[in-house]
C-alpha cells in the first residue's frame, strides 16, 4: 500500500492539531460568553465521559450508533463521494425495524431481532443507494441529494409514526407499538452497554478487511483515486457506487435498528437526535478509515455523554457540547489544507527562533 | 525593453534521497535564445522551477544582469521580469484576450476602465511582431493563437526573460515555425532573452544560439549551437551513441479483423457529436494510424474504445463480438491502451507503482487466487520484474507513482499494458513530451506488438510518427474519416490536405 508510516503519522498529527485548535476556540468561548473556567469544564467533561465505569458505559452506548452511522459516510468516501444523508438512513431504518419487530414479535427474540436488522439494513441501504444512483446515472450532486433525502426521511418517519404505524395508546409522543421487553436487544455480559457496540465494531473490522484484503476494496480505491482510469480498466463504476452506498446506508439503518431494539423499544421522533449528523463528523475526523472510526466515535460519544454534567455543574446550556462538535467539524475541514505540505517551514521557523 | 542576462550558479535540489539537480550552473547571455536539452527526468523542469521560485532550491545563486537576486516566490521572479510559458495553456478559456491580459496584472484597480484598457492593449499590439484578436474568448482561438497569446501576455506584463516549457508541443509545424521565428526576431533585436525546454533537435538547430544539456540532474555542458550536430547533442543527452533498435517490420498479409467499428457516433463533453458514424476495420498484425489536427474527434474515439466514454450510436465489434468495454471483455479479448498523459488518464496518482502496474491483473492469479481475495506480495513481485524489464526508474515498487517523471510513468503503463501480449492495442500520442530515447523504445515496442500479431490503432498528432509506424493511414476531420490510404503508397500532400479539410 502506498500509505507509508509517514502519511499515517501525518494524518494523526493533523487530526490531533485540529482537535487541539477546537479545544482552544471552545475554551475561549467558555471564558468570554459563559464566564466559565475552561479547564474546569474540560475536567468535568473528562469525568462525565470517561471518569467512572458508569459514565464510560454511557459513552460506549452513545458511541455504538455513531460507529455505524460514520460508515455511511466513510464507505462512499472511498469512491470519492461525500454522502451526508446518514440521519435519514438511520431514522428510516429505525421505523422499518420497529414495523418488522411488531410484525414478527411473537416468533421469539432472535427471529425478531434478525428481522428487524434485515428490514433496517434494506431500507437504509436503499435510501443511500438512491443518492448514489442519482449521482451516477443522473448527475445529481450526492452531497446535496443525500442531505435533502434526510429531510424527506424525517418527514416520512413522522408520517408513519403519527399515521399508519401509530400505537393508539401513545398519546403525548406518537410512537409505534413497543416491540416488547422480551424482544429487546440485550447488553454485553454484565455491563449496561448493548450489543449495538459489537455490531459497530464488527462492521468496521469487516469494512477494513474488505478494503485492504479483497479485489473489491482495491477496485474501490482505484475508482476513488481516478474514475477515468477505473473506466479504462473496465470497472463497472456504477455498480461499485451502488454497492458502497447501499452498504453505508445499511450500516446507518442498523444504527436505527439498534436505537429501537436496545434503547427506545419503539420508533418515534427520539430517533432523530443527531446521531447521523455526528456520524459525518466521526467519519471525517477518522479520515474515513474504518478502524479509526471506533476510537473517534468513542471520543465523540464521550463529548455527548458529558453534556448533562456540564449542564448540572456549570449551568451551561445543554447545547454546549453541540457547539463544541460544530467547532471540531469546522476545524477538521479547515485542517484538510494542511495535508501533503512540506513541514520544513516549521523547522526553519524553529531554527530562526533559536538564533 | 532590454534583454537581461541570467546566471544560475551551483543549483542543487533533492527530493527525498534523489538529487533532481546536483550542482548545476548555467549562464544565459543577454538576448540569447538558449535551449535546455535532456531526457525526461534530467532536471530541466526542476531547474527552471527553481529559477522561477516555484521550488526552493537546496543550494544555488541567481545572478540577473550580473547582480545577485533572491527569488523565493514566483511573484519576485515576475517583478524581476522573469516569465514562464507552459506546455499547456494557462489563459482562462471563457474570458476574452483583453480580460485575460488585464486580469493577470497584479495592480488591478477596484473599477476597471475597459475602454482605456482596450485602447492600451491595442496600442501595445501595434508594437509587437504578431497579435491576437482582443475581444474573442480564448476558447475560440486556435492552438497556435493561444500560444501566441500566452507569449504576448508575458510581453504585456513587461517580462523580458521568458522561460518556455516545450512551447511547440501543441502546435503544428507551421505554427511552431511562425511563433519561433518571431521570438527569434525579438531576441536578435535584444529585446528579450529566451530559455526554452525542448526535445526537438530541428528547433534547436534552427533557432537556438546555445544549448545546455542536463543528464540525471548533472550538468553535461553548455555549447554554442554552431559547434554541435545532432549526433553530438544526442550523445550529450544520453551519454552514448544512440544504438537504434528499430524493430524490423515483417511484411506479411494482415490477418483477420480484430476491431470493427460500425456507424460509431460519440458526443463530446458538451453533448455535440465529436465522432459521426465512423466505420473502420483493423486486422491482426497491422497498425492503423489515425492522423488529424487535434480536436477532430480523435480523443473522443480513443476514450470510447478505452471504455472512458459512452457511445451515442453504432457499435464496436472485437473478434466479431459486440464490445461494450467491460472488464471481462477486456480480459477475454486482451485489450490494451496507451493513452496520452498517462498519469491523468491511465494511473491512480496516489497509489504505488506496484499497484498501478497491477491495475489490469489484480483480480487474476497470482494477485488474486479466486477473484475475491487480494494478495499483495505476488503483486509486488510481478511489479518488481516488470519494473526491471521495462527499465522504470523508481525508488521501489511501493513508491507513489505521482513521484515519477513523465517518461517513467509511461514506461510503467507500457509494462502493465504490453506484458499481457494483447490482441488489440489502442495507442494515443504515446510519445507526447518524451525524450527521443524513450520515444524510440516505445515505438519499437508498438511495432513488436504488431509483428506478434496484435491489431494496433495509433492516434497521433505527430504526422511523422504516423508515417513511420503505420501500415494503413486514416485521416480524421470533423469527426469523420476524410481519407484512407495504404502507408506504402501514401502521398503526404493528400494527407495534409485531408487534415486541413480539403
Amino acid at each position: 500500500m502506498s500509505t507509508g508510516i509517514g502519511t499515517a503519522l501525518e494524518r494523526i498529527a493533523v487530526s490531533a492539531l485540529a482537535l487541539l485548535a477546537s479545544a482552544v476556540i471552545f475554551g475561549l468561548l467558555l471564558i468570554l460568553y459563559a464566564g466559565v473556567d475552561p479547564f474546569e469544564a474540560y475536567a468535568l467533561m473528562y469525568q462525565g465521559a470517561f471518569g467512572s465505569w458508569f459514565s464510560f458505559q454511557n459513552t460506549l452506548t452513545r458511541a455504538a450508533p455513531l460507529i455505524l452511522t460514520a460508515l455511511c459516510t466513510a464507505l462512499p468516501a472511498r469512491l470519492g463521494l461525500i454522502i451526508i444523508g446518514n440521519e435519514g438512513a438511520l431514522v428510516l431504518g429505525g421505523v422499518a425495524a420497529a414495523a418488522a419487530g411488531v410484525a414478527v414479535a411473537a416468533s421469539g427474540p432472535l427471529v425478531t431481532n434478525l428481522a428487524m436488522a434485515a428490514a433496517a439494513m434494506i431500507v437504509g441501504g436503499a435510501w443511500i443507494a438512491l443518492a448514489g444512483g442519482l449521482r451516477q446515472y443522473r448527475g445529481v450532486n450526492e452531497t446535496i441529494s443525500s442531505l435533502l433525502l434526510t429531510y424527506i426521511a424525517i418527514a416520512l418517519m413522522n408520517h408513519f409514526v403519527e399515521g399508519p404505524l401509530r400505537d393508539p395508546t401513545s398519546l403525548n409522543k406518537p410512537s409505534t407499538p413497543p416491540i416488547g421487553d422480551a424482544n429487546m436487544l440485550g447488553t454485553i455480559g454484565g455491563s449496561d452497554v448493548h450489543w449495538g457496540l459489537a455490531f459497530g465494531i464488527v462492521a468496521c473490522l469487516l469494512c477494513y478487511v474488505v478494503q485492504r484484503f479483497t479485489t473489491f476494496g482495491f477496485a474501490m480505491q482505484v475508482i476513488g483515486g481516478n474514475p477515468k482510469t477505473a473506466r479504462m480498466m473496465g470497472l463497472n463504476v456504477g455498480r461499485y457506487v451502488l454497492i458502497a452506498c447501499a452498504a453505508g446506508g445499511a450500516a446507518a439503518g442498523l444504527a436505527g435498528m439498534v436505537e429501537v431494539a436496545a434503547v427506545h423499544g419503539k420508533a418515534n421522533a427520539s430517533l432523530a437526535v443527531g446521531y447521523g449528523f455526528t456520524g459525518i463528523l466521526v467519519s471525517f475526523l477518522a479520515r474515513h478509515h474504518p478502524l479509526a472510526i471506533i476510537p473517534v466515535a468513542i471520543l465523540l460519544g464521550g463529548i455527548g455523554a458529558s453534556g448533562g454534567l456540564l449542564q448540572r455543574r456549570l449551568d451551561l446550556p445543554d447545547a454546549a457540547v453541540v457547539v463544541l462538535q460544530g467547532i471540531i467539524f469546522v476545524c477538521i475541514l479547515a485542517s484538510e489544507t494542511l495535508y501533503g505540505r512540506s513541514w520544513t517551514w516549521l523547522w526553519r521557523f524553529r531554527a530562526a527562533e533559536g538564533r | 525593453m532590454t534583454a537581461p542576462s541570467l546566471e544560475l550558479i551551483g543549483f542543487t535540489k533533492r527530493f527525498g534521497a534523489m538529487a533532481a539537480l546536483d550542482d548545476v550552473s548555467v549562464k544565459i547571455e543577454a538576448g540569447a535564445f538558449h535551449a535546455l536539452l535532456g531526457e525526461n527526468g534530467a532536471g530541466k523542469s526542476t531547474l527552471v522551477k527553481c529559477a522561477m521560485g516555484y521550488y526552493a532550491a537546496d543550494q544555488g545563486q541567481i545572478l540577473l544582469n550580473g547582480r545577485e537576486v533572491e527569488i523565493a516566490h514566483p511573484r519576485q521572479a515576475h517583478e524581476l521580469g522573469l516569465g514562464m510559458v507552459y506546455q499547456h495553456f494557462t489563459l482562462v478559456p471563457n474570458m476574452t484576450v483583453l480580460e485575460n491580459f488585464v486580469l493577470s496584472r497584479g495592480d488591478l484597480p477596484a473599477v476597471i476602465d475597459w475602454t482605456a484598457e482596450r485602447r492600451a492593449l491595442n496600442a501595445f499590439f501595434e508594437t509587437t511582431p504578431f497579435t491576437v484578436p482582443v475581444d474573442v474568448p480564448v476558447a475560440d482561438l486556435a492552438a497556435g493563437q493561444k500560444q501566441k497569446g500566452e507569449i504576448l501576455r508575458q510581453l504585456y506584463l513587461k517580462r523580458n526573460l521568458l522561460i518556455l516549457d516545450e512551447p511547440t508541443s501543441v502546435l503544428t509545424p507551421d505554427e511552431a515555425d511562425e511563433v519561433l521565428t518571431t521570438l527569434k526576431k525579438l531576441t536578435t533585436s535584444g529585446q528579450i532573452t529566451i530559455v526554452t525546454i525542448t526535445h526537438k533537435f530541428r528547433e534547436v538547430n534552427t533557432y537556438c544560439d546555445a544549448v545546455t544539456v542536463l543528464r540525471r540532474g548533472q550538468l553535461i555542458g553548455t555549447k554554442p549551437t554552431s559547434e554541435l550536430d545532432n549526433d553530438r547533442m544526442a550523445e550529450m543527452m544520453v551519454g552514448r551513441r544512440e544504438t537504434r533498435t528499430v524493430v524490423e517490420r515483417e511484411t506479411r498479409p494482415p490477418g483477420k479483423a480484430v476491431l470493427k467499428l460500425e456507424g460509431l457516433s460519440v458526443a463530446d463533453n458538451v453533448g455535440q457529436l465529436a465522432v459521426e458514424e465512423l466505420a473502420l476495420e483493423i486486422r491482426a498484425g497491422e497498425i492503423v494510424g489515425i492522423a488529424g489536427v487535434s480536436g477532430n474527434g480523435q480523443r473522443e474515439l480513443v476514450e470510447t474504445l478505452a471504455g472512458q466514454r459512452d457511445l451515442e450510436a453504432g457499435r464496436m465489434l472485437v473478434h466479431g463480438e459486440v464490445y461494450t468495454a467491460t472488464r471481462p471483455e477486456m480480459v477475454r479479448h486482451k485489450i490494451a491502451c496507451l493513452p496520452e498523459e498517462p498519469l491523468r488518464n491511465a494511473c491512480v496518482a496516489d497509489m504505488s507503482v506496484a499497484e498501478n502496474i497491477a491495475l489490469r491483473s489484480f483480480d487474476q492469479p497470482p494477485s488474486s487466487p479466486d477473484g475475491i481475495r487480494l494478495r499483495r506480495s505476488p503483486m509486488r513481485e510481478t511489479a518488481r520484474k516488470l519494473i526491471e524489464a521495462y527499465k522504470v526508474k523508481t525508488p521501489g515498487p511501493d513508491a507513489a507513482i505521482r513521484g515519477l517523471s513523465g517518461g517513467n510513468v509511461q514506461r510503467a503503463v507500457l509494462a502493465r499494458e504490453l506484458s499481457s501480449e494483447g490482441d488489440l492495442l489502442i495507442v494515443a500520442n504515446p510519445c507526447f513530451g518524451l525524450d527521443f530515447a524513450a520515444v524510440a523504445e516505445i515505438r519499437a515496442r508498438i511495432v513488436q506488438a504488431r509483428n506478434r500479431g496484435a491489431a494496433v490503432l495509433l492516434v497521433s498528432e505527430d504526422l511523422d510518427e504516423i508515417l513511420q509506424l503505420s501500415d494503413r493511414i486514416v485521416v480524421m476531420f470533423d469527426g469523420k474519416l476524410a481519407l484512407q490510404t495504404d502507408a506504402a503508397t501514401a502521398e503526404v500532400g493528400a494527407i495534409g490536405r485531408a487534415m486541413a479539410g480539403h
